[in-house]
């Protein structure tokens, strides 16, 4: 099976003018089906760069993406907005739901986009948000749930189209501990019952220790790169045919 | 029609957001439209006015008289024949010719009297007119032949000789002494243009007139004539002078003794100032809607900045930029269209409030309805593009992280 996920030499120079800051200086990295990956890193290390350009947001400046096979780095926008819109999925810090608008409406958001027809969209959202645990919030607009609601929303938005990978922004960055923990849990789950492939950037090790590979970034670089076992200490992890 | 779906769903969330958008363009066609209405609705008033007079009518007046260096004014010599009327009538483009011998007179009836004036006409007036009966019947070309002493009234005479209400008609009128039958009644025609009442008339066959109100028989005051159509009054006016040119044999330099008029220069004068004024009026109330377009306009850069995550998140869900753009343009082109819908409708409610308090005719061609719904639609497309262009050409990673 191929990667989700596979850079090779993958670089993001930004031009300032004066200066040239690195924020990725040659990343090499795959990731299999079904792996849960925690990025962790100080904040300047790259991980959200490299996050961006996994998520088909930004672009590298040099190096290879093939994303489920396939050449990505030098696609269109309409070329790379098209795979968001099927292949990948969201959760960001901030939940980024419409305001005003119910929470099975934004659910329903991405699948506007990727042709699903009418009658389909409410079933579809209603049954991802069954799964996460708030479907009988399905009429509630956003500030008449909690944080923990919201983000469950916007993970359940995150499924509808069935991604290839979900990428996590921080999805913890804005809510307390215990309800982290059941966010953690809903994405442990995710990816343990529905073979979820999930891609996390955090600065909390709490959070990255659901994971069960941790990529940490420093100055633009991989410098470590381990799996873990279920509650255990972690084993460096070398090679990607060792994952999952 | 799905971008019609997300874009009215996005309106309808910030409805009040909404409403102020499409205030400039309501007031805009509300203006459009009810000025438009008040534009029209005089032309058409000073129209009605003008046809009221008769329809196609030219008429021959006599020339002037010059007694002892001083000129009269037209209408003071006595020129025109009734053999003048017929020798028109065989013109082609002439649909009907009566002469008129016009006189002032006390009449009574009963014990009634009024001061009116009283023509004497042919039966071919009241077509030339355009003035139905209201009861009895016109007298015919027999009673002229005759001299017949029979009287048509006009609604003014009526109300001031039988003001009782009794029917007129077979009663007897006496005018200059001399009892007249009253075989009918005109139908009410009310103001001229020129602020007369016209209703206050009596109308006896031309012959009469002459035997028993003027005593000569020879001339008449004047001759009105009514072309078959609108279009060939100038024509029929042109042959009109030369027939009457070489039945009184004047040759130039002589003066004609006689002079030609129609109600089209007036009609025309009345309607190219009411053109003009509507011209002014709508073009005031467009450069209001081009306002409300730059209302709209503004309203959606700033929708664009305050949205500007939701339009991040829109793309990294997978919204390519065009749909973007789509969204933003349907968005303001929606404002702008429903904006003018509401004008319109508030424009025919201020018509109608017009037309009540200021006892104004008004007149809303559809035209100018279809034409300001497009229009605010123009606007909105027009003012709309740069807001949604500079939405879509947001670069997702940038627009998520907007604060």
């Amino acid at each position: 099976m191929q990667p989700v996920v596979q850079v090779q030499d993958l670089r993001k120079v930004y031009d300032l003018g004066t200066q040239q800051v690195v924020a990725l200086g040659s990343v090499d990295l795959a990731i299999e089906p079904g792996e849960f990956v925690a990025v962790m890193g100080p904040s300047g290390s790259g991980k959200s760069t490299f996050m961006h350009i996994v998520g088909l947001l930004d672009e590298p400046t040099a190096g290879n993406y093939r994303f489920e096979g396939r050449e990505v780095a030098n696609l269109s926008g309409d070329e790379r907005a098209d795979i968001r819109s099927r292949r990948l999925g969201f959760v960001f810090q901030s939940y980024n739901l419409l305001p005003r608008t119910t929470a099975v409406e934004n659910v329903e958001l991405p699948m506007l986009y990727s042709g699903v027809p009418d009658k389909e969209r409410r079933r579809i959202a209603l049954e991802k948000m069954k799964i996460v645990g708030v479907d009988h919030l399905a009429d509630n607009a956003p500030n008449q749930m909690s944080g923990g609601q919201q983000q469950r929303v916007a993970i359940a938005r995150s499924l509808v189209n069935n991604p290839g990978l979900i990428l996590a922004d921080e999805p913890t960055g804005a809510l307390d501990t215990k309800t982290s923990q059941d966010v953690m849990q809903l994405f442990t789950r995710l990816n343990e019952e529905h073979g979820i492939t999930i891609l996390l950037v955090t600065h909390e090790p709490d959070v990255a220790a659901y994971a069960k590979r941790v990529i940490t970034f420093r100055d633009g670089h991989v410098v470590e790169d381990s799996l873990r076992r279920a509650q255990g200490g972690s084993i460096p992890h070398h090679d990607k045919g060792e994952a999952a | 029609m799905k971008t019609v779906r997300i874009a009215l769903d996005a309106l309808l969330r910030n409805r009040s957001r909404s409403l102020l958008t499409m205030l400039g363009v309501i007031i805009g066609v509300a203006a459009v439209i009810v000025t438009v209405a008040i534009g029209a609705g005089a032309r058409v008033s000073v129209q009605n006015q003008i046809n009221a007079l008769g329809s196609n009518l030219i008429v021959v007046m006599p020339g002037s008289v010059t007694t002892g260096g001083a000129r009269s004014g037209f209408g003071s010599a006595s020129t025109l024949t009734p053999d003048d009327g017929m020798a028109i009538a065989k013109l082609p483009g002439v649909a009907a010719v009566s002469p008129v011998v016009s006189a002032r007179s006390q009449v009574v009836a009963g014990a009634n009297n009024w001061q009116t004036t009283v023509d004497g006409v042919a039966p071919t007036y009241t077509f030339i007119r355009t003035w139905p009966m209201a009861s009895g019947t016109f007298f015919s070309q027999n009673d002229v032949v005759s001299a017949a002493k029979v009287a048509v009234l006009g609604q003014t005479v009526v109300q001031n000789l039988f003001p009782d209400g009794t029917s007129p008609v077979g009663q007897t009128v006496i005018i200059k002494g001399v009892p007249f039958t009253i075989v009918g009644t005109l139908a009410a025609k009310g103001q001229s243009g020129m602020g007369q009442d016209q209703d206050d008339t009596i109308l006896i066959p031309y012959t009469a007139a002459q035997q028993r109100l003027t005593g000569q028989t020879t001339y008449v005051s004047n001759l009105m004539i009514s072309a078959s159509n609108a279009g060939s009054i100038n024509q029929v006016q042109a042959q009109v002078t030369q027939l009457l040119e070489q039945r009184h044999r004047i040759v130039p330099p002589q003066q004609d003794d006689f002079n030609v008029r129609n109600l089209a220069d007036i009609a025309s004068a009345a309607s190219s100032t009411g053109a003009i004024m509507e011209f002014l009026l709508a073009g005031v109330a467009a450069v209001s809607l081009i306002v409300g377009g730059i209302g709209i306009m503004n309203i959606m850069l700033v929708s664009v900045t305050e949205r500007t995550r939701e339009i991040g998140l829109r793309m990294a869900v997978g919204a390519r930029a065009r749909v973007i753009l789509r969204q933003f343009l349907t968005e303001s082109v929606l404002l702008a269209t429903a904006g003018g819908f509401i004008g319109v409708v508030l424009g025919l409610l201020g018509t109608q409030l017009v037309a009540a308090l200021a006892k104004w005719p008004m007149m809303i061609p559809p035209t100018w309805i279809a034409f300001s719904v497009l229009f605010s639609a123009m606007v909105g497309v027009f003012f709309g593009y740069y807001p949604a262009r500079k939405a879509s050409t947001l670069r997702p990673i940038e627009a998520l992280r907007f604060e």
